[in-house]
Order: C-alpha cells, then structure tokens, then sequence
C-alpha cells in the first residue's frame, strides 16, 4: 500500500502547510530504530508520579484531541474518568476498523506501529494502568507484525495482542470488553459503560490506535504544536481514508477544517462527475454535490444533515450510480452484522434493507415508502448499541439526499444508475467471520 | 396524569435481555407500546408519581427481568 | 383411628399435588409460547404460575408431614431429602424425594430470582421437567391404589397434558415462534 506523503517544513514542531497534507502521524517509520530517530525517545520522564499523570491528562485535555474511532469523544475526558476509578484501570487499543470503507487504522499500525505502541504506554500511565490489550482483527498479518514489534520494545506494561473475529459491531467498545472478560465478542448493554467497568470489573480505557498515536505526539511536542493545525473544537490533524471516484484513492492525513473539495484534490480529484459524497464511513450521510463542495469536514456534526468524519471514510459516488442501490446493498450488509441479541435491531434492519431494496430496484410504491420510514423511526435507538442508529441515520440519508432519485424511482422510471458496478466496498464472505468467539 | 415523581424515576428496558414477551404492555400501557415486531417502545421520561407502582409491578412481571426502575438515564429517545 | 387418616391425608395431598403441578407445568409452558388473550393477559398467567405452585406447594408439605409422622409406615423426616434410604420402598420413595428436593430448588431460586445469575436460574428452572415425571412415577409406585381407579385416571390425564404441552412447545421451537431467550 502506497502512502501519499508530501514532507512538509520542519517536521514535527513546524506549521504544516495550511490545510493540506500533513506529515504528523506518517512521519516516523516502521522500525523501532527509525521512528526513535524522529521522535526520540518515549517520553516518559516528563510525566513521573501522581503529578505527572495528571499533567499527561491536562496535556491531552489541553490539547482538545478527541477521539479518532468514530465517535468523536474527548480524550482527556475519558482518561481522567478512567483514572477516576476505585480499581487499577486497563487500556484497551482498538485496532479492528470493522469499518469497510477505512484502512487508515491498519495503515497507521503497519507504517507508524511505534507511534501507536508509545501512546497506548503513554495513556496507560496516565491512568494507572500496567496492562494494555492489543484488539486487531483477524486475517491480515497486522496482529503478527504487531506482536513482532512489541518484541523489539521494552515497556513498563504488559502487553496481549487480541485477534478479534471479523464482525461489524465486533470492534464496539463493549464487545472488545465482552470477548476479552468471556470470549464472547457481542456488544452488551450500559450501564456501566467499560470507563467504569470493563476488562476484570476494572475501569477501561478503549481508544482508536489513530487517536493513541496523537496522544503520543502531544506528550512529545506540547498541546499548543498539537492545535496548530485543525479547527478550535476539532484540534489536530486527521486520517481519512477516500476511496470512490477518485484518481488515487488512498488513506490521507487532512486537518479538520478542510473542505471536502480539497480533500477530493488531494486525493488527485475525481475521475467522472460525481452526485454525493458518503462522509463518515457506513455510519455517516451523503452529502449532495456539487453543493457540498465546499463543506468543511470535522468530527462535530456540520453540514445541513449533521455530517460528521466520524472514523474518517470518504467515499465519491458517481453520478451515473444509484445511491439508493448502493445504500441498499450497505444496509442489508449492516442487517447481516446484527448481533442479533435486540429484537429492533434484529428485525427491524432486514426489513429496512428489504424496503430500501424495493425502492432502489424500482418496486416502490407510497406505502413501502411510508413503511421504511416509519420502521426508520422505529428502529432508531432502540437497541442495546448504536449499530442500528447508524444504519438507518445512513438510510434517511440516502432518502433525503437521493430525493429526487427517489421521485424518479417511484415514479417507475428505470434507473440505469442500478446496474453499474458497486462502488461502496463490501467485504466478501470469505473475509467475514460467522464466529464472536 | 399526575405530577412527574419527585425521584426523577424512570422505567427504562436493557434490550438484550427483552424478547418482545410484552407483559409490560399490558400491565403499564400508559408507558409502553409495541413495535410491529412485539418489542416494548418505552417513554422513558420520568414516571408520573401515580405510575410508580405499577411500574415497579411491570419490572417484576417480566420473564427476563429486563426492566428496571431507576434515576440513572441509559439511553434517551428523542421522538 | 389417628394412623389411618394421616394415611388418607398423605393420599389425597399427593394426589392433589400430582395434579396441581401438571397445572404448574402447563402454565409454565404458556409463558414462552406466548399465549395470552384480553381476558387472560400474559402477566395474569404468569401470575397464576407463580401462586399455583405456591399452593401446590403447600399441599406438598402437608404430604411429607403426614407421611413422616404418620407411624404406620416406617419414613423417617431424613427419607424427605435423602433420596433412595428409605425402608419403605426405597425406589420409589427416592424418585419423591428427588422431586421434592427439585421442588425446595426451585422455590428458593425463584424468591431470589433479582440476586442470582439469571443463566443459572435459567438451567435450574428446566429441572422442572424432570421434577414433574418424578413426581408422577413416584405416585405409582408407591401409592396403594394409584394403578386402578380415577387414580389411574388422574395420571393418565396429567401425563397426557404434560406431553401435548411440551409437544407444542417444541414444535414452536423449531417453528422460532418461541420467546428467544437469550
């Protein structure tokens, strides 16, 4: 896999260029020995005792980095409660990206695995805790590559690299605590969420491997250098990973702020006209183009449908495609992940996929319209976990953006949109795991 | 309806335990609807004070004990 | 004379347990398949579940007494919880005691339902099936005229219910029509 990589001024503690690509996170290297050389050594010393957690804490919080998985939390926030805990906490780094249309986290851990090792015992620290749980999924050889440099380190924590079973919901928060506490990895319900009780009953601490490797960079080079970059609310710089009509599709470090334009320009820009934009992965909205030319990207919600990076997945939908079809091949995909443990969810999400595929394929009249969205409306936040939320947030997206398709649809017009290759990515069968364990 | 109670109770359902078999509709239909699957769509805003009761009747009758009546709010439906 | 009635309240207490369990079961059954109308809502038999077998219950301890006390037949109060030493038809008074035992299980599992594993309160509650034809075997074993007569009867009766009972529930299990327990 090629990474774009344009070395901007000074490394590190220079401005990078405005907007643009910027060599943060890629900067380093693979081995231990070339990423030393960068970024020095781990910075620890800074940080000694009671005084210097609660330093690290404040760094972080400073810093205003907020979380790099998808859900956009703030970091220094979760770390001080973990840390608030009665019992010695655990870190937990989430390596899995169920998502599909992502690669930046198996990217980061196969170019800069020291970057992301530093801040998982830098984070550790900072809450006390002296074991740190390594979730990659299964079937690459990240988790191999991983463990072999591990190996290289010398860390004042234990380590235990995870293989988790390649399920949609699998890499939840709770799921990761469910398959670590019992082997189990179905998401379970909160109260208590894992910052409270996780991994043995402790207080645990789930990040995104991208968003331990920013605590990495803001313990070695300061909150302000961190924020040079970035928005006030969205600090920082950020991968996304776009894919769709562009010429070079590929994982990219932007800074939040930059528009979804310039973004597709980095990317080498499109290839064919496109129609919308999916921003934020199969959890995320499709923003119309060209009207969203111009949107800034950032973790808030933004935009007239509440568009957020989330875990950063860009995609560009041609516009000869059909984005109803493509949605509807997304939803059933995300009905086939159910845990199948809330009946909403279980339910609810095939019979979702199976209206929007009749309105796709044109066998769409008024009431199977007024049937999606009213099991839309019903199915939305009724289950244990989120996955049903973002399935069909993804599905009123596509009905609101994809309107006027939508007319069309209904109208019996044929949509020669439906029989083009599809564009969203979907693992195959072979690359799915039937397993939780 | 009466006044909400003053405990800021509400009745909330942890999903993966319920399995749709509703004798919570029956005993509080005030608060509980079905979905066309027969899975509970609660209110989950605080309990009028004259409805505790039978709230706490309805947590006792579910097979799976999957309701409870408490202050901490889990999940919020903004409908 | 004394001995001889506490011989007719053993009989009649076992026998009307015998049929108030069946009555358990079979409600017990309902729960998962679902069943229920506006005029017997689900909660209500669940309910009748619950106080029915409180009462058969009752009736039980009632029969244990009588038959423990009762002097004409050598069962001492340890042949009540130890299954299979008993002097007086070992077999078939241990297969009683087994059920009672089951039956001690199940109620105090049940009144701490909201504090123990839900799994295991789960599994433990299946030993109701098991409960049940002990129960029953143990009647006509062990009881004098339980193989002629409206005894014979009765048995024949319960056992059948008990059967078509489990028979639809497992047919809805394969159907998937069962309340899925998790």
């Amino acid at each position: 896999m090629t990474i774009m990589m344009e070395r901007g001024a000074a490394r590190g503690g220079g401005q990078g260029r405005q907007g643009l690509l910027l060599p943060r996170l890629l900067a380093g290297g693979r081995k231990l020995a070339e990423h030393r050389a960068t970024f020095g050594q781990l910075p620890l010393r800074r940080f000694t005792g009671e005084e210097g957690r609660r330093k690290l804490i404040r760094a972080v919080t400073d810093a205003g980095l907020r979380g790099r998985g998808g859900a956009g939390f703030p970091t220094g926030l979760k770390m001080a409660s973990v840390a608030a805990g009665a019992k010695r906490p655990v870190v937990i780094a989430n390596g899995c990206e169920s998502e599909p249309a992502s690669r930046k986290d198996k990217m980061l851990m196969v170019c800069a695995p020291h970057l992301v090792l530093d801040g998982a015992v830098l984070a550790a620290h900072a809450v006390g805790a002296d074991r740190v749980y390594l979730c990659i999924e299964r079937g690459t050889s990240v988790a191999d590559r991983l463990e072999r440099e591990i190996a290289q380190r010398d860390d004042p924590v234990k380590w235990k690299v995870v293989r988790v079973p390649r399920r949609y919901v699998s890499s939840e928060e709770s799921a990761l605590v469910h398959l670590i506490n019992d082997g189990d990895g179905r998401p379970m319900t909160a109260p208590p969420r894992p910052y409270e009780k996780g991994v043995g009953g402790r207080p645990t601490l789930v990040d995104n491997v991208e968003t331990l490797a920013h605590v990495a960079l803001i313990a070695t080079y300061g909150p302000e250098w961190f924020r040079q970059v970035g928005t006030r609310e969205d600090p920082g710089s950020t991968l996304v990973t776009v894919g769709g009509a562009v010429a070079r599709p590929n994982v990219y470090e932007i800074s939040p702020g930059m528009r979804l334009g310039e973004v597709l320009d980095a990317a080498g820009g499109v290839v064919e006209p496109i129609g919308a934009v999916l921003v934020g992965g199969y959890f995320g909205t499709w923003v119309s183009m060209p009207d969203g030319w111009g949107m800034p990207l950032s973790h808030d919600r933004t935009g007239p449908q509440g568009t957020s990076l989330g875990g950063g997945g860009i995609v560009a939908l041609p516009a000869e495609s059909c984005g109803l079809a493509e949605t509807a091949r997304v939803v059933r995909y995300l009905a086939e992940e159910s845990a199948q443990q809330c009946g909403p969810c279980m339910f609810g999400l095939p019979a979702i996929a199976q209206d929007l595929a009749a309105v796709a394929y044109g066998r769409c009249d008024p009431a199977t319209r007024q049937r999606l969205s009213r099991r839309i409306a019903q199915v939305t936040r009724r289950g244990a976990c989120r996955h049903p939320d973002g399935a069909t947030k993804l599905a009123m997206s596509a009905l609101t953006t994809f309107a006027a398709d939508l007319e069309t649809h209904m109208s019996g017009w044929t949509c020669t949109g439906v029989s083009r290759d599809p564009i969203l990515p979907l693992p195959s069968r072979q690359h799915r795991d039937r397993t939780w364990k | 309806m009466s006044a909400p109670n003053a405990e800021g109770l509400r009745l909330q359902v942890d999903m993966i335990k319920c399995v749709g078999h509703a004798s919570c509709r029956e005993l509080l239909p005030e608060r509980v609807s079905l979905d066309e699957w027969g899975y509970p769509i609660i209110e989950t805003d605080p309990l009028p004070s004259d409805l505790v009761t039978h709230a706490r009747r309805a947590v006792a009758a579910c097979p799976t004990l999957a309701l409870r009546v408490d202050g901490k709010v889990a999940r919020v439906r903004t409908q | 004379m004394p001995d001889v009635s506490l011989w007719h309240v053993a009989r009649a207490t076992g026998l009307v347990s015998t049929l108030l369990l069946t009555i358990t079961v079979l409600l017990g059954i309902l729960g998962p398949l679902r069943v229920g109308t506006a005029a017997w809502p689900r909660f209500t038999l669940a309910g009748l579940h619950r106080n029915i077998s409180l009462l058969s219950m009752v009736l039980l301890g009632l029969h244990v007494v009588a038959v423990a006390v009762d002097s004409y037949v050598p069962i001492t109060w340890t042949d009540l919880f130890v299954p299979f030493v008993s002097a007086y038809h070992p077999l078939w008074m241990g297969l009683g005691t087994i059920s009672f035992d089951i039956i001690l299980a199940l109620l105090v599992t049940s009144m701490l339902r909201p504090r123990i594993n839900p799994r295991f309160w789960r599994v433990l509650h299946w030993s109701a099936y098991l409960c049940w034809p002990l129960a029953l075997v143990h009647g006509l074993g062990i009881g004098t005229d339980a193989l002629s007569g409206w005894p014979l009867g009765l048995s024949v009766f319960c056992t059948l219910a008990v059967l078509a009972g489990v028979g639809w529930r497992v047919v809805a299990a394969r159907k998937k029509t069962l309340a899925r327990l998790s």
